[in-house]
């Protein structure tokens, strides 16, 4: 540790954010969401849109809802139908959505049967998540995996085939990581689009095939370059999930997935997103993919030296509810941003001692620093120099994953050569000033030591508030961001179900057996 | 020192009328001599003259950027120029409520909204809210204003209706986000629904946003527009005088109605 913070006080907050976690999980435990049921059946194998263009997923788990059967879960319902029909799930589907059949009429057939009748199919599921992950690792052995900080840029033309000339460009230029930003307000839709899409707005449509068309552009890019190149994309939003398991399905590496931004940023219902975010993370976990939180979004509303504590205090209930879907260490990236208004003076040295603390705080966590945005103005050479700041802050801090900041940022969503000098400023100060880290102790009792120690404080503070009044009630009471969400509010609580005794979701049950089985941390 | 010629301006590097321009983009070329005799000719098109690519960059196979210096053959006659300035008189806080109390007599109502699908709150929150903006107080803390945020995403209807409702003296609108001009077809339409309302003339119609001028808001049938930089007092100054240079018209054509 390189600050000389109170690793009681540290260890104090970890036990009230684990209180806090396990609260939730209760009420996670008792109900499942139509996206989670959308999950299980693109898991078996249904995919594609009805005439209508609505997806078969949402056909199928729709119907089920309506007829009040979301309860016991989609997964017996198919298996039924599979027992009574022969078919295959996606005919199924297909004669569901045509309105051939019922999906409710098969009741007749036993829960056992129902459950055989799905056993290969789910095996199927699981070995082609595992075989992703096990090609990640070959190809990460194979190819250099990146030195960190690793250079993570987003592309975001709204048109995939033009976002791949931009990642390939950025990859080839210096990036290790690739984001493709989705198109405004996907996170509100209640459904996933469908196949390859080329128009966007503000990003491009998170659909399965675009997943598809990006990976084999990079993984063609990471031969060349001999650099395992890394793709993202957002789990966030009514969809979560179901988005989860797209992005193990097509070997998506990162994914961002914060356990609160939907409810604060998204005003989709709590319940919603606890129990979405849960499962969503357990498919992550074993996919190998590492999630990355999104705590620098309460810096755009709140005050970045005011409010950093809560940052923290949501590192760390990120973090422990992350532990509770199966997360290692190693796949939390934590979130935190460089946002600390430049007009103050010495706020490079407060964003030294954020980033630092938490490195010292999260030891074997990917964190994942975000660049200046909302101090960033129509002046792109000031605003080069502070990425350049940032930059230091990141490779002198020992950050994991730097999201590079655009000198375009005010201005208008990257050009191919903002993200070309972004790279270039990077890789110039990562490399001059690479050992800079190790070299340099912090005056004991200095402006870093000291306001990083006060920073905990205050988390701790908070994370006792919490733990008080439960993060549901915390939520409400504005206490991140600012912002404030009624437990009953919100999108997407008409898609939450209580769970019947007769509840039965394969995919948790086997992924929340393997993940034990590998030692990961002890699934809820 | 040569005099500037105000109907002849160029741009300046170091010597008056050098014409010294910079200029940086990307070519969708392979990098390579090609490339770079592309970039200097489409930079003698553009009006350059003793064009020098000083940078070129090989982006990754099918495209190349390129940093390049001209000078610029063009010139503006700034006597010709007609810049529309929102009219108003500086005046802080206090000097506003004061001026409100003084002169109008009654509380000014503004409903204020980030409007269609944009979500970004902070540039409407730095005008209005409590805790204000860069150390000044938002129009909610105003004693004599009685202000109303309605937040990001709402509908151009929503926003018409509650400042039917508040019977509103003023309307803020805020646009951030420009990308394919959704600003320009937003702020369009709230008019159309405004003068469809019959309301116009009862209301003050400001927008504002980092792409927002004074002129593009008139253009677009606004009062009033406020670009990057804005703060609280500017917009609560210009509202307060503009109403009493409102009241002083109607009452003076009232009189000569009658
Ligand atoms: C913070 C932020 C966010 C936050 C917003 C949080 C929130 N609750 O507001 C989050 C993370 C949610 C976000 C989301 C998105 N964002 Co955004 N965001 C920004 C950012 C970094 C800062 C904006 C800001 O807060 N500025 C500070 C305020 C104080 O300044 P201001 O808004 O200009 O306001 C001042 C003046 O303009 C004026 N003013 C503004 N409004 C009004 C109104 C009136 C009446 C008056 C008088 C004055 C006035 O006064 C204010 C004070 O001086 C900008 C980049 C930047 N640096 O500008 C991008 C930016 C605006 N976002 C952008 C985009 C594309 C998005 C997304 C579409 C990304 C995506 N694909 O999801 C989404 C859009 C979501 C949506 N539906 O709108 C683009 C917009 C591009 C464009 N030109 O259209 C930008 C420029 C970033 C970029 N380069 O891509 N964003």
């Amino acid at each position: 540790m390189k600050l000389n913070l109170d690793t009681t006080r540290i260890a104090r907050c970890r036990e009230c954010a684990g209180d806090i976690a396990d609260t939730i999980m209760e009420g996670v435990n008792r109900v499942t969401t139509t996206t989670i049921e959308r999950t299980v059946c693109r898991l078996i194998g249904i995919d594609g849109v009805d005439s209508a263009g609505v997806p078969l997923p949402n056909v199928l788990v729709d119907m089920l809802h309506e007829a009040g059967r979301l309860a016991s879960g989609a997964a017996c319902y198919v298996g039924r139908a599979i027992v009574a029909t022969g078919l295959s799930p996606q005919a199924i589907a297909e004669k569901v959505a045509a309105g051939e059949m019922d999906i409710v009429s098969f009741d007749s057939v036993e829960h056992d049967l129902a459950r055989a009748a799905l056993e290969d199919l789910v095996a199927k599921g699981i070995a082609r998540i595992e075989a992703n992950a096990e090609r990640r690792r070959e190809l990460m052995e194979k190819l250099s995996p990146g030195i960190e900080p690793l250079i993570y840029v987003i592309v975001a033309t709204g048109n995939i085939y033009e976002d791949v000339n931009q990642a390939q460009s950025a990859a080839k230029a210096g990036a290790d990581i690739i984001a493709v930003i989705r198109s405004t307000a996907q996170s509100l839709l209640d459904y996933v689009p469908y196949g390859a899409t080329t128009e966007g707005f503000g990003g491009t449509f998170a659909t399965q095939e675009n997943f598809r068309i990006m990976r084999k552009a990079l993984d063609e890019t990471s031969l060349e370059t001999g650099r395992y190149i890394r793709l993202v994309n957002y789990c966030s939003g009514l969809c979560m999930p179901e988005i989860a398991a797209m992005g193990a399905m097509e070997r998506l590496d990162m994914m961002l997935n914060d356990s609160m931004y939907g409810i604060l940023f998204r005003d989709i219902n709590m319940k919603r997103t606890f129990a979405d975010q849960h499962f969503s993370r357990m498919i992550n976990a074993f996919a190998g993919i590492t999630i990355n939180t999104g705590e620098d979004n309460y810096l755009t509303t709140s005050d970045a030296y005011q409010e950093a504590h809560t940052v923290l205090a949501s590192q760390f209930i990120n973090e422990a509810l992350a532990h509770r879907s199966g997360l290692p260490d190693e796949q939390i990236g934590l979130g935190h941003a460089f946002e600390i208004d430049p007009a103050m003076t010495n706020a490079f040295l407060y964003e030294v001692a954020q980033a630092q603390m938490a490195r010292d705080i999260f030891p074997n966590e990917p964190l994942k620093y975000m660049p200046p945005t909302k101090y960033m103005t129509g002046d792109i050479f000031r605003g080069y120099l502070m990425n350049g700041m940032f930059n230091l802050a990141g490779v002198m801090t020992g950050q994991s994953i730097q999201l590079l900041g655009m000198l375009t940022e005010a201005v208008h969503t990257p050009h191919i050569h903002d993200r070309y000098l972004a790279i270039r400023n990077a890789k110039y100060v990562f490399s001059t000033a690479r050992d800079l880290g190790c070299e340099m102790t912090f005056k004991p009792g200095g402006i870093v030591e000291t306001r990083a120690q006060k920073v905990l404080d205050e988390a701790a503070v908070t994370l006792e508030q919490v733990r008080e009044i439960g993060l549901m009630a915390a939520i409400e009471e504005g206490v991140f961001a600012g912002i404030s969400r009624a437990p009953d509010g919100g999108r997407g609580l008409d898609g939450v179900a209580e769970k019947a005794d007769d509840y039965w979701n394969p995919f948790e049950d086997e992924i929340s057996a393997r993940l034990k089985k590998n030692g990961g941390g002890a699934c809820d | 020192m040569t005099k500037v010629d105000l109907k002849n301006i160029r741009p300046y590097g170091d010597t008056l009328d050098d014409g010294k321009v910079q200029l940086a983009f990307s070519l969708p070329l392979r990098y390579g001599p090609e490339a770079k005799e592309a970039a200097r000719q489409l930079a003698i098109e553009m009006g350059f003259e003793d064009v020098d690519v000083v940078s070129a960059h090989d982006l990754g196979g099918s495209f190349s950027f390129f940093v390049v210096y001209g000078k610029c053959k063009h010139s503006v006659d700034v006597t010709q120029l007609h810049i529309p300035k929102v009219e108003v008189e500086q005046m802080d806080y206090f000097q506003t409520n004061d001026f409100i109390r003084d002169k109008l007599g009654r509380k000014i109502t503004v409903v204020a909204a980030c409007t269609g699908s944009d979500a970004h709150t902070v540039g409407i929150d730095a005008i209005m809210n409590m805790k204000g903006y860069a150390g000044e107080p938002g129009l909610e803390r105003y004693p004599w204003f009685r202000a109303q945020n309605l937040g990001a995403q709402v509908p151009n209807e929503t926003l018409v209706a509650k400042a039917i409702d508040a019977d509103a003296d003023a309307i803020l609108v805020s646009q951030i986000v420009t990308q394919k001009n959704v600003h320009i077809s937003n702020l369009t339409r709230l008019v159309d629904l405004i003068e469809a309302e019959g309301i116009r003339d009862e209301v003050l119609l400001i927008c504002g946003g980092p792409r927002i001028s004074h002129e593009l808001a008139l253009e677009l049938g606004f009062d009033a527009g406020f670009g990057p930089g804005t703060l609280p007092s500017h917009v609560a100054a210009y509202i307060a005088q503009e109403l009493v240079r409102k009241e002083h018209r109607t009452s003076a054509r009232l009189a000569e109605e009658r």
